[in-house]
């Protein structure tokens, strides 16, 4: 396959799995900011963290100067003068297909097509008229759509292989940062890690609801959530879809069955990557500091990304 | 002036023409807000599909539809035959004037073309002098663009051997109208279109010497303007569609770049103009060709389609010139005719010209598309006087030829159905033989009386019927 078609297939899933989590993100800010809150009790910070998370709180500042509800909203989820939003990242995904319309089925660029072509309605309506809530239902739903068109129409060649790569390269870096700002949010709290308070309970929860793994983590720990459960089951199960680990599994199950021989090292970095995520233990992350961890997963996640790109996306 | 159309349904006393009785009873049948409700079906199905063209010059880049238009444009069988005869007919000669002309040029030296009609002419490409290409095929594809004057008769407009395109929208419209009118198929036989691409596969496979060429269709990007049609036939026949910074050539062998490493490429169906293909050998300021191109090409070890060094062949100064072509290589008489034309580079054919501005349709030789044109009856008279300043200062750049009254097909316009003028472009493959699918892509002018069909004019596309003769 043409490297350049490989990179736009990685980059065209990649952008939609953001699109999919930052949605996600939105959603559960946007619901714990309707909650009362400690001090200020404006929900602005809360309403802040998407825009920390995705390094766009400059920009936005820059824009408007003031924290304002109805702004930030607008500015995360539409606006196209900032490159991180979900408008902008759902135009780059669809530009991507665009490019290699000819190597994706008709139903998957139809898909991303018509979902490009309902955004901007949505964006031309405003999202006052439009609901946050829904928009950020209507997002997610229109990732399910396209990932199920692909699961259900693409051969299994390397234009597969190449689109989940990017799905689970972003993934696996957005939960680690949708946890890691959680983490953060609780401050002192999270510290406790036998915290029971209502809040350490909202925050968790909607991180899970968020991630769509609370049904799991019920059934796995038949508990209330707290930050050792939850990071366990966010990094280190491989049976729940979004984690850490459930990505890297895939991550090196895909990269071995690639064809070539200049794809050694992106194989042996997952490989790597994989194996110590295998053996590691909550207890061994906590000591570290959950933060500490996460930061350092981070970057390995990029050089992973990086290693892709060298190997496949720019060679030759 | 009053003029005479020929209406493709109808004949001169209003009578439906027989091979179009079954669509005129289904459509009489049909209840309007049926046919209104499916017409939008249509319009939502094509943007959802994206299936869009880009106009040059808008800034933004906007994809746009080409409108379609939902009664379909009708040829008896019979007729048919006729038109791809002379279609043929005319590419085959066509390709023997350039492996003639690139080789020991017979026609020049037989006095039957100037030759610094042909030597001096932009297209002519003096890379190409005696190379020689497999089976001597430099137009792989053409597109053979056709009208009808008043009294029926074809006329040969231009021919298409650059990159000739439409063929997507010609294979798009069919699959729209079996989607939309399944009962209409059923009623009548109409010849089948779809195996285009792989007819055209086959093509460019037999135009390589070899048992199994690597085949790649070349764009210039997801930006240009026919960017829906490369993907669409690079996805049709299987092939990897291309673009230059893919490529890149390493002792006189293209290969193109791919997450395996290096792949050997032998045949590229390229849609850039040869002026882009090579930065080396030809606009050095092109980011869009592969340096080092052109020397593999010579060296034959590439396969080009269509050949560079066509566009003489379809340049409007030696289109007068085709029926001699096909005298003087076939000894045939010409089956399709050509439309007259006055060279303006001759004074007395320019004072002709001059004198009867308001009449003719006069164009750049290098021109298409629609840009560049003046349509004397539908002119201004500032825009004529405009055009005659630019005429006279470089003549040598024009040709006119008498507005012909093309032919009207009904089609659906704001209120109701009017007729409106319409052109055809069956597309031609050289590959072994030299053949055609049944039919051709059906350009509509839809503004009333217009005369201009093409895209970047707000023109439209019909579904094309070949049928059985009734």
């Amino acid at each position: 396959m043409l490297s350049r078609t490989a990179a736009d297939l990685y980059w065209m899933s990649r952008y939609l799995e953001r699109a999919e989590n930052m949605a996600r993100m939105l959603d559960v800010s946007y619901s714990l900011s309707l909650m009362p809150q400690d001090g200020r009790g404006d929900g602005l910070d809360e309403l802040a963290m998407p825009l920390l998370i995705t390094g766009t709180l400059d920009h936005y500042l820059a824009c408007h100067g003031q924290l304002n509800a109805e702004r930030m909203l607008h500015f995360f989820a539409l606006d196209e003068g900032n490159s991180a939003s979900l408008f902008n990242c759902l135009r780059l995904a669809r530009s991507n297909a665009h490019a290699v319309r000819g190597r994706i089925t008709s139903d998957m660029w139809e898909n991303i097509n018509a979902a490009w072509l309902e955004m901007r309605g949505i964006a031309e309506q405003g999202l006052g008229r439009y609901g946050i809530s829904r928009f950020c239902e209507w997002v997610k739903e229109r990732s399910h759509l396209f990932r199920g068109a692909t699961v259900g129409t693409i051969m299994r060649s390397d234009a597969y292989r190449f689109i989940r790569l990017g799905t689970f390269i972003e993934r696996a870096d957005n939960t680690l940062r949708l946890l890691d700002a959680r983490h953060e949010l609780l401050g002192e709290e999270s510290e406790n890690l036998d915290d029971r308070s209502a809040r350490a309970y909202y925050q968790w929860s909607a991180l899970l609801r968020a991630l769509s793994s609370f049904e799991a983590f019920a059934e796995i720990y038949r508990g209330s959530p707290r930050t050792a459960k939850v990071a366990e089951l966010l990094l280190l199960r491989a049976d729940v879809p979004r984690s850490l680990r459930a990505c890297l599994v895939e991550l090196q199950q895909i990269l071995a069955s690639l064809p070539g021989e200049n794809g050694r090292p992106a194989q042996r970095l997952a490989s790597e990557l994989d194996a110590g995520l295998r053996y590691t233990s909550i207890d061994e992350v906590l000591e570290i500091g959950l933060h500490d961890w996460i930061t350092a997963y981070v970057e390995q996640i990029g050089r992973l990304g990086s290693a892709i790109h060298s190997s496949y996306l720019e060679a030759a | 002036m009053d003029r005479v159309f020929y209406d493709e349904m109808h004949d001169a006393h209003g009578a439906c023409r027989p091979h179009y009785q079954a669509f005129s009873a289904w459509l009489s049948d049909t209840p309007s807000d049926v046919l209104a409700q499916r017409r939008r079906e249509a319009d939502l199905l094509f943007h959802r599909a994206g299936i869009t063209f880009t106009l040059y010059g808008d800034e933004q880049g906007t994809e746009r539809l080409i409108p379609f238009d939902t009664i379909p444009r009708s040829i008896p069988m019979s007729e048919w035959r006729t038109v791809e005869r002379g279609c043929i007919q005319r590419v085959q000669a066509l390709n023997l004037f350039l492996a003639d002309l690139y080789h020991e040029q017979r026609i020049l030296k037989a006095g039957v073309i100037p030759p610094e009609q042909v030597l001096a002419n932009e297209g002519y490409q003096p890379a190409m002098q005696g190379l020689n290409l497999h089976r001597d095929t430099y137009a792989h594809i053409a597109g053979v663009d056709l009208v009808r004057d008043g009294d029926g008769t074809y006329y040969v407009l231009e021919d298409n051997l650059r990159t000739p395109s439409g063929v997507s929208y010609m294979l798009e419209d069919r699959k729209m109208m079996m989607r939309l009118f399944p009962e209409l198929f059923a009623a009548q036989r109409i010849a089948p279109i779809n195996h285009y691409p792989n007819l055209l596969l086959e093509t460019l496979k037999h135009s390589s010497p070899l048992d199994n060429p690597c085949v790649v269709v070349m764009t210039p990007g997801r930006f240009n303007s026919a960017f829906f049609e490369h993907a669409f036939l690079s996805r049709e026949m299987g092939v990897e569609l291309v673009e230059g910074a893919d490529l890149f050539v390493r002792d006189e062998h293209v290969y193109m770049r791919t997450t395996a490493g290096a792949r050997q490429v032998d045949v590229i169906y390229r849609r850039l103009d040869d002026a882009f293909l090579d930065p080396l050998a030809f606009n050095p300021d092109s980011a869009l060709g592969v340096p080092g191109l052109l020397s593999a090409y010579r060296a034959g070890n590439l396969v080009l389609a269509n050949a560079i060094g066509t566009g003489v062949a379809d340049d409007k100064s030696i289109y007068p010139f085709v029926p001699d072509m096909i005298r003087f290589y076939l000894d045939e008489e010409p089956i399709l005719a050509n439309v007259p034309t006055w060279q303006c580079r001759k004074p007395d054919e320019l004072s002709h010209v001059l004198a009867h501005l308001p009449e003719l349709v006069v164009k750049e030789t290098q021109g298409s598309g629609g840009y560049g044109m003046l349509v004397g009856p539908a002119a201004s008279a500032a825009e004529i006087e405009a055009f005659r300043a630019r005429l006279k200062a470089n003549p040598g750049a024009y040709i006119a030829q008498p507005t012909l009254s093309l032919s009207t097909c009904p089609t659906f316009v704001e209120n109701g159905i009017a007729p409106r003028h319409i052109d055809l472009r069956p597309f031609v493959l050289s590959g072994r033989e030299t053949r055609l699918v049944p039919g051709g892509l059906t350009r509509v002018a839809l503004r009333e009386g217009s005369l201009v069909v093409n895209s970047s004019q707000g023109g439209g596309t019909k579904d094309t019927w070949i049928v059985e003769d009734c």
